[in-house]
């Protein structure tokens, strides 16, 4: 499986290219949002105002971070692992098509509804080690800024510079597959010998 | 008196030691079960999280930016204490700023954040009398990827022991890769509604590889580890052999009527730290002997 060392923004032909499994880093500017920032971010949309952050092309962090406040407006990384993502999953199909960011960065995976938006509009969903908090901020070089603040710490839009921040693996590709559907069937597949050996049915 | 500004002060220390260096079964686990996998991708998973345990300790950070919302268990030995919740609200406060913890606690329909950990009910405080000629605290810092599957059922009492290894399957397959696993499965049977939550919870601080002394409860807590370990979740839901680190139960006698069973998850990182505050003023922390 290959690797990729990618530059945001990224463009769509870059991201149909990625295959399911392969390893990416990525570098320059990308944003977090979770449940509040993706709601605020649509109905920001729906009125017809600008974001802070343009998401063309962008990566979307499923994070919220600790960041220490050393004053005059700067912000240290102190741990920045994902959370779970299926809880953006009735929100992100709207949030693609809306503002066309190129790919997802979370844990857990996201549903099928997402996967087919994905393969529709040219986007990927990146999986990052949950709970691997300081790896992941060693990635981040800058925090460049923040949007929301008022939402609280986890739930603002943080800007982020990423210097080769990964290593992610690319878990819904462009093309309407799914690593972690693939791992749901295999459950199915367990299922049996295990009720079997439980004494069940 | 164990004065409160003592315990303030431990409880800033306990937290320290929680949130940014696991307990010794833990990480024994996770190497266990690096070594057990054989695919490069549950393999990357876990040497990642190695590696990132790793830092955490070495730099003195929170090993995941999810800090939990802070859950204590007291025993009340033979010592006299003044306003422990007040201490106890005040250590998790402060720590929130000189650790960093994320702050978490958010009124539940506002939204709102609280800032500083704290709240209505927040820190949740749990205690019960002890014999001990000591003030034990433990905490457990509990994220909330892990807690959001949690599942609670009032079965009946004739779907017994096989309703109750159904629900345990249920509840593993519906969790899939969202709870960060490999995880640790706390069940608490019997009991009412929230005696069998409660006890679930309290499960999840037995050390990995302590079993139930009812040999009877051991034996089911191995036959679904083993079992369930098979399921093929794996480390973050990407496939693998470990979906467990470890499975206990605690169990309550209940109503002759009544089978409740609860499942609480804790995801990898099963943090918690446990502080002895003695009444000539030592203090021990017996789940990190050489400190944070």
């Amino acid at each position: 499986m290959a690797e990729h060392h990618l530059t945001l923004p990224l463009d769509e032909a870059t991201v149909r290219g990625l295959g399911l499994g392969d390893t990416v880093y990525i570098n320059g500017t990308f944003v977090t949002a979770r449940d509040e920032a993706h709601i605020h971010a649509l109905e920001k949309a729906e009125k017809g105002e600008p974001l802070p952050f343009d998401l063309d092309g962008a990566a979307v962090f499923h994070c919220g971070p600790i960041m220490r406040d050393l004053g005059d407006g700067r912000w240290e990384i102190v741990a920045a692992g994902p959370t779970t993502s299926s809880r953006m999953n009735n929100l992100e199909p709207q949030f693609l098509r809306t503002f066309n960011a190129r790919a997802i960065i979370g844990k857990g995976g996201m549903s099928r509804p997402t996967v087919d938006t994905m393969q529709e509009v040219g986007a990927v969903y990146l999986a990052i080690t949950g709970g691997a908090a300081v790896v992941a901020a060693r990635g981040v070089s800058e925090v460049k800024g923040v949007h929301w603040l008022e939402m609280g710490m986890p739930e603002a839009m943080w800007v982020l510079e990423g210097d080769d921040f990964g290593p992610m693996t690319v878990a819904i590709d462009a093309h309407g597959n799914s690593l972690f559907e693939a791992i749901d069937a295999d459950v199915e597949r367990n299922l049996p010998s295990i009720k079997q050996k439980l004494g069940l049915d | 008196m164990i004065p409160d500004s003592q315990i303030e002060d431990v409880v800033v220390q306990m937290l320290r030691n929680a949130v940014t260096k696991l307990p010794h079964d833990v990480e024994d686990a996770l190497v266990r079960a690096h070594a057990t996998e054989t695919d490069e991708v549950p393999r990357t998973q876990l040497k990642t999280i190695l590696d990132n345990i790793a830092m955490a300790e070495d730099a003195v950070t929170p090993i995941c930016q999810d800090t939990g919302v802070q859950i204590f268990f007291v025993k009340q030995g033979a010592v006299g204490t003044g306003d422990l919740v007040e201490a106890i609200g005040r250590g998790v406060a402060r720590a929130t700023g000189e650790v960093p913890l994320r702050p978490n606690t958010v009124h539940p329909m506002t939204r709102a954040n609280h800032k500083d950990n704290r709240g209505v009910r927040m820190p949740y405080i749990n205690i019960e009398p002890s014999a001990e000629p000591y003030l034990e605290l433990t905490v457990m810092p509990k994220g909330a990827g892990s807690e959001n599957m949690s599942q609670m059922a009032m079965l009946t009492p004739s779907q017994g022991i096989k309703g109750i290894k159904q629900f345990a399957l249920d509840t593993l397959v519906r969790a899939g890769g969202k709870p960060c696993p490999p995880i640790i499965i706390g069940m608490g049977i019997g009991g009412s509604a929230d005696i069998s939550i409660h006890i679930a919870k309290e499960a999840l601080l037995r050390p990995l590889g302590e079993h139930h002394p009812d040999p009877d409860i051991a034996a089911l807590e191995k036959e679904l580890y083993e079992a369930l370990n098979e399921i093929g979740i794996g480390p973050m839901g990407l496939g693998g052999k470990t979906t467990l680190l470890g499975l206990a139960i605690e169990y309550a006698h209940c109503h002759t009527a009544s089978l409740p069973v609860a499942i609480n998850i804790q995801c990898w990182a099963a943090r918690r730290c446990t502080a002895r505050i003695h009444p000539d003023g030592r203090v021990e922390y017996p789940t990190h002997p050489g400190g944070a």
